[in-house]
């Protein structure tokens, strides 16, 4: 039996009262005074999350452009160096192994942040690069606040090394909040200083339980929810990450999906009614599935993302979801379901 | 605010996390604060119809907070006679409040006796304890 893995912040998860829950095999803190709170801190001002059970993959040495280009979805091409790209290493069918970021610190010097659940498939597709997972712990620092709170001046998708609060570490202009902010990348050593250091900013602690809700208010898929080896980015609206005018795997599929068309879209909804649609729930009219769903902290309405026949998946269009057998009525909105004005 | 963990004396309780105050012939029933606790903010509450029926031991509604729903379990038997719409409208009065403002429904009992089989509030916190 494998037990379940610890960041190197579990401690100070467990001193601050965090409620823990097993997520891809890690104790990690689901909240700490509740979801709703947390998420409105990371709106309003700045919150900071451990995202430590993240693994990251690395590659560099001659060809190792070439490699990755022929096997991520996005073209690192279009990146110089010191940015970042959000990319999808795709299967033979086009299916999504895995959602990833790349940093690309030199033509042929990579850095690749992927899902925690996904580190061995992932590591398995592109056996060349080194798994360095133990090697960083992460933090993500998000909010509209959150920079001005570190002192940091930092891009959208540019990262650096340098130091933040005394601490030295990768500084990435990357999250998965919808909110400007940073992801902070230490020595696992340093990661209770660093942490100790940003709470003191008054930077607020928020769980994964928040981190979901953010996520899908700014409509960014959930590996294994909405995107899985058995969804292509056309069918999932991820088409903008895949550079079809290059070779990688599965390329030659997705260009026939594009051109055919897919049978179904995944759109975001939002209930008119109340109740709050889950992952798993049938969608009755267009006929198809919820595979995210939750309250939205923001509009205090239940909001989802569903796979849906591609002819009903206009914003506008009428939902019925199945609520444990009750139908409740929505509609299709246009992504993303909530954004802050400003952010 | 969260209320202060606390089980009221007067109260019957029922195993799965359920209370209920019995006056002659009606009883007022809610979750209890380790429910609530265990749920975090609840945010919606999908109550029975008033003039239903609900039976002892089964299912008569649902609590959801952010990221989980529950079931509620009757701890009695009869009909719905009063449903709480502050609490239809306010959820998070379950968090606040259990006992007082956070109660859920008002039943007219079937089954007056069912009350000599629920739990004193020393049998429930020992339950708790286990």
């Amino acid at each position: 039996m494998q037990t379940a893995r610890r960041t190197p912040l579990y401690e100070r998860h467990v001193a601050l009262g965090a409620r823990i829950v097993d997520f891809a095999g890690w104790e990690m803190p689901v909240q700490y005074t509740g979801i709703q709170e947390e998420h409105r801190a990371v709106r309003t001002s700045a919150g900071v999350f451990d995202v430590s059970h993240m693994g990251q993959l690395e590659l560099s040495g001659a060809g190792a452009l070439d490699y990755l280009q022929a096997r991520l979805s996005n073209d690192l091409d279009r990146i110089g160096d010191g940015r970042a790209q959000y990319t999808l290493l795709t299967n033979d069918g086009g299916g999504i192994t895995d959602d990833l970021i790349a940093y690309r610190r030199g033509d042929d010097d990579y850095l690749l942040v992927v899902n925690a659940a996904n580190v061995e498939p992932d590591h398995a597709a592109l056996p060349e690069t080194t798994d360095v997972s133990d090697r960083y712990a992460l933090l993500a620092v998000q909010g509209p606040e959150a920079l001005e709170r570190l002192g940091v001046e930092l891009e959208p998708f540019t990262f650096r090394d340098d130091e933040v609060l005394g601490v030295r570490c990768l500084v990435a202009g990357t999250g998965y909040t919808g909110e400007r902010g940073c992801e902070l990348g230490c020595d696992p050593d340093d990661a209770a200083r660093l942490w100790d250091a940003i709470l003191a900013c008054g930077v607020v602690p928020c769980g994964l339980g928040a981190r979901d809700t953010l996520r899908l208010e700014a409509c960014y898929p959930l590996h294994g929810n909405d995107i899985s080896p058995e969804r292509t980015p056309i069918e999932a609206g991820l088409g903008w990450a895949c550079a079809l005018d290059k070779e990688f795997t599965g390329a030659e599929a997705l260009r026939r999906q594009k051109e055919e068309g897919t049978a179904e879209r995944l759109v975001a909804f939002v209930l008119d009614d109340k109740g709050i649609p889950r992952q798993g729930m049938k969608v009755i009219e267009p006929p198809g599935e919820v595979t995210s769903g939750s309250l939205s902290p923001m509009l205090g309405i239940g909001i989802g993302l569903a796979y849906v026949p591609t002819g009903s998946a206009e914003p506008g269009t009428r939902v019925s979801v199945d609520l444990r057998g009750r139908a409740r009525k929505g509609h299709i909105v246009k992504k993303p379901i909530y954004k802050r004005e400003g952010a | 605010m969260a209320a202060a963990e606390s089980y009221p004396e007067e109260l019957k309780y029922h195993p799965e996390h359920d209370w209920a105050k019995v006056d002659g012939d009606t009883a007022t029933i809610g979750i209890t604060w380790y429910a609530q606790d265990a749920l975090g903010e609840i945010v919606h509450f999908e109550p029975p119809e008033q003039g239903g029926s609900v039976a002892k031991d089964e299912s008569y509604g649902e609590v959801e907070s952010v990221k989980a729903v529950s079931d509620l379990v009757s701890p009695l038997s009869g009909e719905v006679i009063e449903v709480s719409k502050a609490v239809v409208d306010e959820p998070e009065k379950i968090n606040e409040d259990p006992y007082g403002e956070g109660w859920l429904i008002k039943v007219r009992l079937s089954d007056p006796a069912e009350v000599d089989g629920l739990l004193d509030v020393s049998a429930y916190k020992e339950l708790l304890s286990e």
